[in-house]
């Protein structure tokens, strides 16, 4: 396991540097909302505060699948068809029957899980690169989705007064949705940090063959990351539902690349085996407190996904130098010992 | 180790004869029951719609090849033909804008090779954030407006056929490039080291070859064949926009793969790629054509992909087991 895929490395100054990670993204969060709230003092009013965690909830939820995912040296391009298809099931569903918003978000749940549970047998026991896996299946859940919804989409109008408002609703200012989001980000947060099999996920990550010759069990915690994955877009798919209220086959089109950025922004190393579900959320709120900054500090919008993309590559730069950084103290450390 | 990786390439090289193969019986089949899919105008409308994949996949295969990813070429596509039109709005003779938007497509995929080969950056991460960088300055340039009034001269060529027959202009600028491609990758030095470098970089090094220049060079190559795609969709739509070819970089790398090249570099040749992009276009065109949604291609493309690595694999899996019975049932004999 490399140093940085531990915690905690024992040493107060690498232990600073990780923490340097998620905290760097907690100052720019702070500097971004303090300088356009210092321009527009409406920017943190209840209103537009909640707006800004309504619109961050959905990607929060995916960026924590994505993390766990990436941690194992793996990526799901699928996660917006993913969406797409729970978003139009669960919406059929709930407009056919009527049923009650908690069986809602649990079948959209199964659906994700079957979809990722797909992904992991592709992955694992057809041993296709996960990039390659997850672009197929990015194609044939869309493919799919288009099949069942053909030209039709479902309107708020078909949809349970008691699910819309599950939606809508928020309690102290935050909506449920968003709860839902930072409930799953600690879960899995705790999962990642303090559970035997999210610490073998990191360890997959790290080294394969190290791991799996330690008698970490690969292919189940390979399903299990890429089930966990398709699960959290699957239930993505119901609050996007619930959020918008309606819902066509293009539903979470295109999704896949914010998530990833969102994922990379937040410190997790595209090669897996380093950071964390709080890094990828932090990540997440960022890139939509940016999308909800612009319009406010009076800047094109048309300069979002330019300023994401330039965040993308000064993230994976900073993390690169951290870690050179991080492998050169641990050598110097290591030859003091000898 | 090399044992292995033979019996590895045995069964993708037959993919590679497999895809051709059932690229000419489609086309065959398609032509005799889709009406109007073999007609000489019909083949043209197909070579214009794969210009621009063909394009990008020629340089992405060698890209692959080397072990990397480019996922940004359908953006850089965006940029150059937003740049076309900021050039063209600015009174430039379009005679100058196409070969600076060629140069400006090299000086982007300078960018990717620098991060890449420059700082060790995964290419994976660095071409998603140039991905979302230069389509997000192709908005900067131009928003959401369109440039629309180029010369009739330059669209009409675009859309022209030699000599008036059935036989479109664009296929000069392919076939040249594909050959050149070709004959890099499958003839020269060159070539040698792009297999070797994705093979094994380390190997490749020790042998003297200068794997982080010659990945550079190919970005710069890649970024160059994106803006001459960039120039010729601009022309060819006679639309300068900024989401001018949005997404079509997960077309190129599907059909790349499909060819039998593998993502993790050093295995796959050029002439299956070029019969995967003809089978994927083809299909789409005679879907079209049959008023079949073309929902259903994206399940096509989908579950071709992964097959595309699947089947190698079961293949291979499949051979060690035969062997391996075979092995102990001959220590049992003796």
């Amino acid at each position: 396991m490399t140093a940085l895929a531990k915690a905690r490395t024992g040493s107060a100054g690498l232990d600073l540097v990780l923490r340097f990670r998620a905290l760097g993204l907690v100052v720019a969060l702070a500097v971004l909302v303090g300088v356009t709230t210092a321009l527009n003092p409406r920017f943190l009013s209840a209103q537009s505060v909640r707006d800004l965690l309504f619109a961050a909830a959905v990607t929060l939820l995916l960026a924590c699948g994505m993390t766990v995912v990436v941690l194992t040296r793996g990526i799901d391009l699928s996660v917006g068809s993913v969406l797409g298809l729970s978003a139009y099931v669960t919406g059929s569903a709930l407009s056919a029957t009527g049923m009650g918003t908690a069986l809602a978000l649990g079948l959209g749940l199964a659906v994700g899980a079957a979809c990722g549970a797909l992904n992991g047998v592709i992955v694992y026991f057809g041993r296709v690169p996960p990039l390659v896996a997850t672009l197929g299946t990015l194609y044939v859940l869309r493919g799919v989705v288009y099949f069942i919804a053909g030209g039709t989409r479902i309107n708020a109008s078909d949809l349970p007064r008691g699910f819309l408002d599950f939606g809508s609703g928020h309690v102290l200012g935050v909506p449920y949705l968003f709860a839902v989001s930072v409930l799953v980000l600690a879960a899995v947060g705790v999962f990642l940090g303090r559970y035997r099999a999210g610490r073998d996920l990191y360890a997959l990550g790290s080294n394969p063959e190290a791991a799996r010759l330690a008698g970490v069990p690969a292919g189940r915690r390979l399903m299990t990351a890429y089930v966990l994955s398709g699960a959290l877009a699957g239930l993505g798919g119901v609050l996007y539902a619930a959020r918008f209220g309606t819902v066509d086959a293009s539903a979470g089109y295109g999704m896949e690349l914010d998530v990833v950025a969102a994922v990379v922004v937040g410190g997790v190393a595209i090669f897996g085996g380093a950071g964390t579900a709080l890094g990828a959320g932090l990540g997440a709120l960022l890139l939509t407190v940016i999308d909800n900054a612009l319009p406010v500090l009076r800047i094109d919008q048309f300069w979002q996904q330019a300023i994401v993309g330039a965040l993308i590559l000064a993230a994976i730069a900073l993390d690169r130098l951290v870690s050179v950084r991080a492998a050169r103290a641990l050598r110097t450390k290591g030859s003091h010992v000898r | 180790m090399s044992a292995d990786l033979r019996r590895l390439a045995r069964p993708l090289m037959t993919w590679d004869a497999a895809i051709i193969a059932v690229t000419l019986a489609f086309l065959v089949v398609a032509s005799m029951t889709v009406e109007h899919f073999g007609t000489a105008r019909n083949a043209g409308y197909i070579i214009l719609d794969l210009a621009p994949i063909l394009l990008l996949a020629l340089t992405m295969t060698l890209i692959v090849t080397t072990g990397e990813i480019d996922l940004s070429v359908a953006s850089t596509v965006g940029l150059t033909s937003a740049a076309m039109g900021v050039m063209w709005n600015g009174g430039m003779a379009l005679e100058t804008i196409m070969p600076v938007a060629v140069l400006l497509g090299a000086v982007l995929g300078a960018v990717n090779g620098l991060f890449v080969t420059g700082f060790g950056l995964p290419s994976l991460a660095v071409t998603i954030g140039t991905l979302a960088l230069y389509r997000g300055l192709a908005y900067v340039l131009l928003g959401d407006t369109a440039v629309a009034d180029w010369p009739r001269l330059f669209t009409g060529w675009t859309l022209g056929t030699i000599g008036d027959g059935p036989v479109p202009n664009v296929l000069i600028p392919m076939l040249v490039l594909a050959l050149a491609c070709g004959l890099v990758l499958h003839a020269t030095p060159v070539g040698r080291s792009i297999y070797a470098a994705g093979a094994n970089p380390i190997a490749a090094s020790r042998a003297g070859i200068g794997v982080g220049r010659l990945k550079f060079w190919l970005y710069v190559a890649s970024g160059a064949m994106a803006g001459l795609v960039g120039v010729l969709w601009t022309l060819r739509y006679s639309s300068a926009r900024a989401d001018n070819a949005a997404g079509l970089e997960l077309t190129v790398i599907a059909v790349v793969l499909l060819g039998g090249v593998s993502i993790f570099g050093g295995k796959g040749a050029l002439p299956g790629v070029l019969a995967a992009v003809v089978l994927l276009v083809s299909v789409q065109n005679a879907l079209r054509l049959a008023h079949v949604s073309t929902e259903a291609l994206t399940v096509v493309t989908g579950t071709l992909l992964i097959a595309a690595v699947l089947a190698p694999n079961a293949l291979g899996a499949l051979r060690t087991a035969l062997r391996r019975r075979r092995t102990t049932a001959t220590g049992r004999t003796a």
